[in-house]
């Protein structure tokens, strides 16, 4: 029999090939292989409506679990793959046997960061959130009345911020950087953030740097500033961002630098070998970038199924993110790298606005905050090349629609 | 419970019986109706969930509230005013017997 497609990592972007590679009527086998114990899911509810206790396991998953084999999908959850062996055309697995592929897909994903064991990262009470089997951690002690810090002002950070303070949990983020946000959004877009869950009643803590967390009895208790004071807490949440998970893929000599290196068709650098998801790196606007978002997941995973089929297409959709903290939904389209100006619209509506960014003359990304109509037309100008004038795009009176019409 | 039926371009239909409470966007995917993507979820920010709803049904599918209004300007088929994105869309036993139509784009 011929060999498979083997896919690694059975998440977001293995999802997205399978469908695809399955909906063009390809008869060509596939093998998923996950080392988690679930079918690839959602990550996003993690730190929103799951956390909150508001969607059941089974709504979190891609695809039923049954989908996979009425699809002729091959899957091996539990199971995780430790060596490519791209000479041979094979890869091993923790249990030991070996597996030839015809073409592998990497979609491996990424880490959750912890802080180092010398600082507390190891202790107990500690947690990070990239799985379900994390929220199995930490929901039981994720209760009203808790005190709970969280390790970074980032989107998982605030979002776990804003569940803790729905359940009643007391909540404070501290955040090293000047601002939470920092490393994603402009100024504008964190102040509202900020506001935001100061009016919810969380504590935040800008420009807060942690010697080490404070231990009592094994168990994380709180944690100690540079400043001298320290923040007692019931349990502590690691935001500190992600790693990608490219280890395999380095022990194989595959290129890879902040992420495993592919080209416009998601082809690593052995022609037999495809990556897709938050461990790919990749070049947009002569730059090498790296994302973390179901779009970049879900588009290089259908990409993947395309370019196999023998389709002639390249990457390029735009990339677009969303973050739900308490009511308040932010949309983001494009990628905001390079700006050197922003430009506040409000919106029609209380609580309403969007930062439209610009590097020069050009549109690189809009922040809708509240504001699906910013986020929508921002996305078709920024989709067809659109540069509108910055003075028509701060008048909240001007008309997106007609604007991004031309 | 509702059956639900997706009729697709081509003629070819999918009917499932659908739990109360799941949007149909959800429906779709795990009954492996083409072009119905959900790829964000549910949460309004990719309208990859689009539908037309039989117009017999559209009283007793609800409203189309201001972010789906907006989100339906983003669709891959342009919207008709017969346009729902599928996960606003919850299953219950009213519904029982919906017709949607499924947009194929090119
Ligand atoms: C809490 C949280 C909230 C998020 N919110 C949003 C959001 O609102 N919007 C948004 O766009 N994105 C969000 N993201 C990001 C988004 O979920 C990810 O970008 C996306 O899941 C990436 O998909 P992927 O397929 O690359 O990786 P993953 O979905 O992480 O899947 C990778 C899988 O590979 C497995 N694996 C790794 N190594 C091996 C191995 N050696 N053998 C076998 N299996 C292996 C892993 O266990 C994992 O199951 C969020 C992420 C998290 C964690
Ligand atoms: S699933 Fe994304 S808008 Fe419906």
């Amino acid at each position: 029999m011929a060999s498979p497609i083997v896919i690694i990592g059975a998440g977001q972007a293995a999802a997205s090939f399978v469908s695809r590679h399955t909906a063009l009527g390809s008869t060509q086998p596939l093998l998923l292989i996950g080392e988690e114990s679930h079918p690839p899911y959602q990550r996003p509810p993690l730190s929103k409506k799951y956390l909150l206790g508001e969607l059941e396991r089974d709504r979190l998953f891609i695809r039923p679990l049954d989908w996979y084999a009425e699809q002729g999908v091959e899957t091996r959850f539990n199971t995780r793959v430790t060596e490519i062996r791209p000479a041979a055309r094979q890869i091993a697995v923790a249990a030991g046997d070996i597996i030839d592929y015809d073409r592998l897909i990497i979609c491996t994903g990424s880490s959750a960061r912890n802080l180092p064991a010398e600082i507390g990262g190891g202790l107990d009470a500690v947690f990070t959130l990239r799985s379900i089997a994390d929220i199995d951690r930490l929901s039981p002690e994720f209760r009203t009345g808790r005190r709970l810090l969280i390790v970074g002002g980032g989107y998982i950070g605030l979002e776990a911020a804003a569940a803790g303070r729905q359940l009643g949990l007391e909540v404070t983020v501290i955040e090293m950087a000047e601002r939470i946000m920092q490393r994603v959004a402009a100024r504008e877009t964190s102040n509202y953030f900020r506001h935001l869950h100061s009016s919810h009643g969380v504590e935040i803590m800008e420009g807060a740097e942690m010697i080490r967390l404070v231990e009592a009895g094994g168990r994380a208790c709180g944690a100690e500033l540079t400043s001298g004071e320290i923040i007692d807490a019931d349990l502590v949440l690691i935001g500190i961002g992600g790693s990608p998970n490219i280890e395999l893929a380095q022990a194989a000599n595959l290129e890879c630098d902040t992420g495993i290196r592919v080209d416009g068709a998601c082809r690593s650098s052995d022609p037999y070998i495809y990556a897709a998801g938050d461990c790919t790196s990749f070049e947009r606007n002569g730059q090498q970038i790296r994302l973390e978002s179901v779009q970049n997941a879900a588009d290089q995973g259908d990409l993947v199924a395309r370019v196999i089929a023998g389709e002639d297409v390249s990457y390029t959709a735009l990339p677009w993110f969303w973050s739900d903290q308490y009511d308040c939904k932010l949309q983001i389209a494009g990628l905001n790298i390079g700006y050197d100006q922003c430009v506040v619209r409000p919106g029609d509506k209380d609580q309403t606005q969007s930062i439209w960014y610009y590097s020069g003359d050009r549109l690189l990304a809009v922040d809708a905050i509240n504001d699906p109509k910013a986020y929508v037309f921002g996305r078709k100008m920024i989709e067809s090349g659109m540069n509108p004038r910055k003075e028509s795009v701060a008048s909240p009176d001007s008309d997106l629609r007609a604007i991004a019409k031309g | 419970m509702a059956k639900i039926t997706w009729k697709m371009q081509d003629g070819t239909v999918i009917s499932a019986e659908v739990k109360d409470g799941l949007n149909l966007m959800e429906a779709a995917t795990a009954n492996n109706v083409s072009h119905i993507m959900g790829e964000c979820g549910g949460c309004l920010s990719c309208a990859t969930c689009h539908v037309f709803v039989a117009h017999e049904w559209l009283a007793k599918t609800g409203e189309v509230d201001d972010i789906e209004d907006a989100m339906l300007e983003m669709t891959e088929v342009e919207r008709e005013e017969n346009s729902r994105l599928s996960c606003q869309i919850i299953a219950s036993p009213e519904l029982d017997g919906l017709l949607l139509h499924v947009p194929e784009p090119e």
